[in-house]
C-alpha cells in the first residue's frame, strides 16, 4: 500500500484552506472507499486529510420542516433516526439494504455521496478504463457488463453508481451544502452527481477546495414510501436494479409520485418521464406498467446487461404498489 | 491504572524491541521513505505506545504490532469480515481503518471480548455457543463471526428473529457454509444473554 501523508484537521474552514493548497489530497472520513481503492493503487493520494473531528456530526429539524444532516452522521446512525424512520422511510431502507453491519457504522453521509463505482474494470489498474485514467478507453462496452448501466450511459463510460443512499434521496429530494475557498453554497442532489458523457473523469459537481459538510433533505412528503433492492443475493451485495418510491394519493388517483433508480444509472437516476406518465391517473398495475415503460424508454443495453431493462421494469412496478398500499395503510 | 506498554517499531512478526532499526524504511511502492509517528491505542483495556506510518492499517498493526493474531485477514477490502473488530462497542472493519485515526477510542478484539463484556473468567456467550453448536468448520472466519455476532446481540435497534439476525450477519462471509450452525449459535446466546427478549 502506497505512502501519504496524513493530517488531522478541527476546522472546516482548516480542511477547506488545505485542499487549496495542496494538489492530490483527499479527505478521509470512514474511508470505507478511500482505503480501498488506495490498496488497489486506484486512489493515489498524495496527503489524505482527516476530517472526522470537525463538527458535523448532528441531524438538526429545521424551523421549515427540513431536515439537516452533518456530513460525519454515520450510515446507521442515520437509518436508525428517529425521523428519518418515520418521515424518511425510503432513504432508512435504502441505508440498511447497502453494505454490512460494520461498515454502515463506519461509513458516512458525506462519504456514501462521494462512493465510487463498483466497475470492476475501474476497480483494476492493469485494464483501460477512462474514468480512473482519460482516453484509454472503457474496457467494459466491450467486455463483461453484466453489472453496468443502461440508462445515462456514453461512448466512455458505461459504470453504475453504486450508493443506495443516494437513490433514496433523490427521492425523498435533497440539497447538499459544500463548504469552500470562496464560501458556502448549496446544490440540488440530483444535481450534484454528473452524467459521464466525455468526461467520466468528472463524478459530481464538487469544485477544487470544496466539502460536503450536510445534506439537508426536503420537509417530509409523507404518502407511501418503498425502497425495493434486487440484486444476485439477498444482503451484502451491490443493486442490480433498485427503485425508491414516494407515492402521495388524490383519493383513488396518484396525486404526486417520486421516484428514483439504483443499479441501472451511470448515476443516482431521478425517473421524470415515470413520474410524469404517473401523475393524475389511478393507482393501479397498468398505470404502474406505463410508468416503467416510460422510465426506460431512452434504455440502451449492452451485451450482458439487458436483462436490467426487464428488471428495472419490475422493481419499478413493485415498489409503486407497495409505496401506494402504505400510502392507503 | 495498568502501565502503558510501548512497543517498539516494527513490522512483521516480531517481537517488542527487535526491529526498531527499520524505523524509516523505505515503501515498497512509492519509494518515498515514509515519516513514522507515535501513537497510542487502547486495545482490549490495556495503551500501547506505537510506532506506525500514517498509512497503517489498524488490522496490520493489531497482528503484527501487538501480536494479537486472533483478528484475521481474509480479503482486505470489506468484502468478508474476518477482521471484525469493535471500536466503542460496534463492529467495524478493521482492514479499513487507519490506526492513526484510532487514538481515544476503545478498540476490542477476540482476545479480549470475554472480559470487555464482564466475563473476566473464561468464555464469552457467544464463544460458549459457537463450541456448543459446533458454528465453523475451518475457523478463519470465526472470531469475526464472534465480534459482529456480540455486537448485534448487544444492539437494542436489532431483532432476534432469524431474517433480522441474518440480515446483520451478512456482513461475515464463511467459505465453508456454516451458516445455519452460526445462526442457531448466536440465536442461542442472544437468548443467554437477553433472557428472551
Amino acid at each position: 500500500m502506497r505512502q501519504f501523508e496524513l493530517e488531522s484537521v478541527e476546522a472546516i474552514d482548516q480542511a477547506v484552506r488545505h485542499r487549496r493548497v495542496h494538489d492530490g489530497q483527499a479527505f478521509i472520513a470512514g474511508g470505507t472507499t478511500l482505503l480501498d481503492l488506495v490498496k488497489l493503487d486506484v486512489m493515489q493520494p498524495e496527503k489524505v486529510v482527516d476530517v472526522t473531528r470537525l463538527p458535523l456530526k448532528r441531524i438538526e429539524l429545521l424551523d421549515d420542516g427540513r431536515l439537516k444532516i452533518g456530513a460525519l452522521v454515520s450510515n446507521t446512525e442515520l437509518a436508525k433516526h428517529e425521523i428519518v424512520m418515520r418521515d424518511y422511510p425510503v432513504i432508512s431502507e435504502a441505508l440498511l439494504s447497502g453494505a454490512s453491519t460494520g461498515l454502515r457504522n463506519m461509513a458516512s453521509t458525506g462519504g456514501n455521496v462521494m462512493q465510487r463505482t463498483r466497475c470492476p474494470y475501474f476497480r483494476d489498474p492493469d485494464m483501460p478504463c477512462n474514468k480512473r485514467e482519460p482516453g484509454t478507453g472503457c474496457s467494459a462496452i466491450d467486455g463483461i457488463n453484466r453489472n453496468h448501466a443502461v440508462l445515462g450511459t456514453s461512448e466512455q463510460c458505461i459504470a453504475t453508481h453504486p450508493s443506495d443512499m443516494c437513490v433514496g434521496m433523490v427521492a425523498a429530494g435533497a440539497t447538499l451544502v459544500l463548504e469552500g475557498p470562496d464560501g458556502q453554497r448549496e446544490v440540488a442532489f440530483e444535481d450534484y452527481h454528473l452524467l459521464p458523457g466525455d468526461t467520466p473523469e468528472r463524478e459530481h459537481d464538487l469544485k477544487p477546495g470544496e466539502l460536503i459538510t450536510h445534506v439537508i433533505l426536503d420537509a417530509p412528503r409523507g404518502g407511501g414510501q418503498h425502497y425495493l433492492k434486487l440484486r444476485d443475493r439477498a444482503s451484502y451485495e451491490f443493486a442490480l436494479a433498485s427503485c425508491a418510491a414516494v407515492v402521495n394519493l388524490d383519493g383513488d388517483n396518484i396525486g404526486e409520485a417520486r421516484l428514483a433508480l439504483g443499479g441501472v444509472a451511470t448515476k443516482p437516476w431521478r425517473a421524470d418521464a415515470a413520474e410524469a406518465a404517473l401523475k393524475g391517473q389511478p393507482a393501479t398495475q397498468e398505470s404502474f406498467e406505463r410508468a416503467a415503460e416510460a422510465a426506460f424508454s431512452d434504455a440502451v443495453a449492452y451485451s450482458h446487461n439487458g436483462f436490467k431493462i426487464t428488471l428495472g421494469k419490475q422493481a419499478i412496478v413493485r415498489a409503486l404498489r407497495d409505496a401506494t398500499a402504505r400510502a392507503r395503510a | 491504572m495498568a502501565p502503558v506498554i510501548r512497543h517498539s517499531t516494527g513490522v512483521g512478526f516480531c517481537t517488542p524491541g527487535a526491529q526498531a532499526d527499520i524505523a524509516e524504511r523505505p515503501s515498497a511502492v512509492s519509494g518515498k521513505t515514509s515519516e513514522t509517528r507515535r501513537i497510542t491505542l487502547t486495545v482490549n483495556g490495556q495503551q500501547h505506545d506505537l510506532q506506525v506510518t500514517p498509512n497503517a492499517i489498524l488490522l496490520d498493526v493489531l497482528r503484527e504490532q501487538l501480536n494479537l493474531f486472533g483478528t484475521k485477514k481474509g480479503c482486505d477490502h470489506g468484502q468478508c469480515g474476518a477482521c471484525t473488530v469493535h471500536v466503542n462497542g460496534q463492529s467495524v472493519n478493521s482492514c479499513l481503518l487507519l490506526a492513526c485515526m484510532q487514538e481515544g477510542v476503545d478498540i476490542v478484539t477476540i482476545e479480549g471480548l470475554a472480559e470487555s463484556a464482564g466475563f473476566e473468567q473464561g468464555h464469552h456467550p457467544v464463544q460458549e455457543a459457537f463450541l456448543e453448536h459446533d458454528a465453523y468448520q475451518c475457523g478463519y472466519c470465526t472470531a469475526g463471526q464472534m465480534m459482529t455476532a456480540s455486537a448485534v446481540i448487544n444492539d437494542d435497534t436489532i431483532d432476534g428473529d432469524e431474517v433480522s439476525l441474518r440480515e446483520a450477519l451478512s456482513g461475515n462471509i464463511c467459505r465453508c457454509g456454516a451458516y445455519k450452525n452460526i445462526l442457531d449459535a448466536v440465536q442461542s446466546a442472544r437468548g443467554k444473554m437477553r433472557g428472551g427478549q
